[in-house]
């Protein structure tokens, strides 16, 4: 039932609205919350890569936030250290792709021997120790004080809004290239049943590997232009709890499927700075509202916003095959 | 069924319960390379005060890991599930204590009083949280520990903020001198209070009729529903005394680490290591495991400068990779078995 949402006129209109909010969005919020959205537009390529591995591959990832954190620190380094300022920041952006793709290659190769909850521990230690790294060479990686990106050009936020979502619409369209054919179909056959997708003629080695190695390309993006957004890159830009958002987020959003990530990636940014206006909650606590949240998601929708929208896609066919059997109740 | 135990029983007789806290017989080249490894620890010793004085260091915090390591062992017995919150909910026991404490509880009472309220936590947390998602698979129950992760940092944050704060140690005096090595007392009080714990536990689960129940429950669901055992309390049971094991491990490391909401990330990972060095099935594994981490860390990091205190971490991530890639049951573990 994967084509359970309505038909392609549907979805391409869903599609274009999509385009034209994100074209008139910069025309109508402030300068500074253009900043914000292009987090929104950054967390939603993280996210996206979070999907492809767990929600389609469906190998549970806890180590995203690590992938990130190499993609921002490959434009860090090539920025600070190499000179490859102004225009060349976005040439910096490929390559902490191609960087990330690698180390999720690395990855990925160990999980082919390893059933789910291994893959999950050794992510999440990836996420845990890999912020060590940086303190022990710190006269490469700026050490825990940070590697400043440049001091003379400082990019304005509208730039900024533009790049995240180029970034993010080019992603997009990969992934959805990617996933609609022969490789979506085998990632989506592991997860289902790893021998039945051996036993169809999948290759478990090249396609568990693959799926780790894109997702990580996709977060090692994320990382870069949240990089370039910060201007300054350390280690506490990615603690474990940036990995651990990006579950939240793709679930939230709904494992799977392309159509709900940006109810996550908005999620993300933005439910920090509601829950500090938020009475009683206080300030530093959103992590009590999205534990919440997610653990209320799982119980309540399972499939996520996605799955939401298909519940209610699903509704008028429902609706038919109901009025369908009591008009045959009502015949008999 | 994922373990091909074949018999189940020998509740009373002491030398099948020997038996088992031996593992079965596969395990000789494992236990072969512990003993080695424990010979060149003691000879090592014998000739260096120094290096006496690390494995020493080593046990205590080793001890602490397999506390944790075991309370993880514990829940993926009782749900096949590894609690990612493990941490975060020994971190929450232990500012439980701390806040005990604080309003002028003495020591011992506030540290029973606390494994009292992990306990029947981690029974609510069972209860409430963990069964409506039991039979929604591996992903859901991950995620959903995931959510307790979040909610524990969160409500630590919200209640105590963010400022690492002082633990007071059980005991405090001035170190014990043997022979050149000076045993830290909180050392020792951590390594009998942790040790102590396990052996009471193995009792219980060995010799007392509702220990009996839980293993069966852990080990065959479904027979053991069938002779009378009310097997989703008994895993209800499994995540309370995990959660009263975390609460010791937090109390006995928090003198050391500080008190922080983020204090226990660290120790789950070389839990985690801990748990898949002993086989993830296996108690005594993780016990064992735990000591083994605390003991390699410590002097990885104190001879090879290459280490030092900064890649500790980086290290129990290669040991734990290194294990999984060579021997994924680890040292006591069964070799999964799949049905197709």
């Amino acid at each position: 039932m994967r084509d359970a949402l309505p038909g392609v006129a549907v979805r391409a209109a869903a599609l274009a609205l999509g385009v034209v909010v994100l074209l008139w969005l910069p025309t109508y919020v402030s300068d500074f919350r253009q900043e914000q959205f292009a987090l929104v537009g950054m967390w939603f390529m993280a996210i996206l890569g979070q999907n492809i591995v767990t929600g389609y591959a469906g190998q549970i990832s806890l180590g995203h936030g690590a992938f990130m954190m190499i993609g921002a620190y490959t434009t860090a380094i090539l920025v600070g250290h190499y000179g490859w300022t102004h225009g060349y920041k976005l040439a910096t952006i490929p390559v902490a792709g191609a960087i990330a793709f690698g180390a999720g290659a690395l990855v990925g190769l160990p999980a082919l021997r390893l059933s789910g909850l291994y893959v999950a521990l050794v992510t999440f230690a990836l996420a845990v120790a890999l912020p060590q790294f940086v303190t022990k060479w710190p006269h490469f990686t700026g050490g825990t004080s940070g590697l400043p990106l440049s001091y003379s050009d400082i990019p304005g936020n509208h730039y900024l809004y533009v790049v995240s979502w180029s970034c993010a619409a080019i992603c997009f369209v990969l992934a959805w290239l990617l996933l609609r054919g022969r490789t979506g179909r085998a990632f989506r056959s592991i997860r289902d049943s790893e021998i039945a997708a051996v036993s169809a003629g999948v290759s478990l080695p090249v396609y568990k590997t693959f799926a780790f190695a894109v997702s990580a390309a996709f977060a090692g993006i994320a990382g870069a232009v949240y990089a370039i957004i910060s201007n300054i890159e350390s280690p506490q830009n990615f603690p474990l709890s940036v990995s651990i958002n990006l579950v939240v987020g793709a679930a939230v959003a709904g494992f799977g499927s392309l159509w709900g990530i940006w109810v996550g990636a908005i999620l993300l940014e933005f439910l920090p700075i509601w829950s500090q206006s938020a009475p009683g909650l206080g300030q530093n606590a959103p992590a009590v509202v999205q534990g919440l949240i997610l653990i209320l998601v799982m119980f309540i929708i399972p499939g996520g916003f996605a799955g939401l929208l298909r519940e209610l896609a699903r509704l008028p066919s429902r609706a038919r095959a109901f009025g369908a059997t009591n008009f045959a109740r009502t015949e008999s | 069924m994922s373990s091909v135990e074949q018999t189940f029983g020998g509740a009373g007789g002491h030398v099948t319960a020997l038996r088992r806290l031996l593992g079965p017989r596969s395990t000789g080249p494992a236990v072969v390379l512990l003993l080695a490894y424990c010979v060149f620890l003691v000879i090592g010793s014998l000739k260096s005060t120094q290096f006496a004085q690390q494995v020493v260091s080593g046990i205590a915090s080793g001890a602490t890991f397999a506390a944790l390591a075991l309370a993880l062992v514990l829940i993926y017995r009782a749900t096949e599930v590894i609690n990612l919150a493990q941490g975060e909910m020994a971190m929450f026991s232990t500012y439980i204590a701390w806040q005990l404490l604080a309003w002028g509880v003495g020591y011992w009472g506030a540290f029973f009083l606390t494994l009292a309220i992990s306990f029947l936590g981690g029974i609510g947390i069972e209860r409430l949280v963990i069964r409506p998602v039991e039979r929604g698979g591996l992903l859901a129950i991950v995620i959903v520990t995931v959510g307790l992760f979040l909610l524990f940092d969160g409500l630590a944050l919200r209640i105590w903020g963010g400022l690492p704060r002082d633990f007071p140690p059980a005991i405090s005096g001035s170190p014990i001198r043997v022979g050149g090595v000076a045993f830290s007392v909180q050392d020792l009080v951590t390594v009998c209070v942790t040790i102590g714990a396990v052996i009471l536990l193995w009792l219980f689960f060995q010799f007392t009729k509702v220990g009996l129940a839980l293993r069966a429950a852990a080990l065959r669901p479904d027979a053991a529903r069938l002779v009378g055992v009310r097997v989703s309390w008994m895993l209800a049971l499994g995540w309370g005394l995990a959660a009263a094991l975390g609460a010791i491990a937090g109390m006995m490391i928090a003198p050391t680490t500080l008190l922080s909401p983020t204090f226990m990330q660290a120790i789950l990972l070389y839990a985690f290591a801990a748990a898949v060095l002993g086989g993830l099935e296996s108690p005594a594994g993780a016990v064992v495991g735990g000591l083994a981490i605390g003991v390699t860390i410590n002097l990885l990091g104190a001879y090879i400068g290459w280490i030092g205190s900064v890649l500790r971490l980086p290290a129990a991530l290669a040991i734990l990779l290194v294990v999984l890639l060579i021997k994924p049951s680890g040292l006591f573990g069964r070799a999964a078995v799949r049905k197709v």
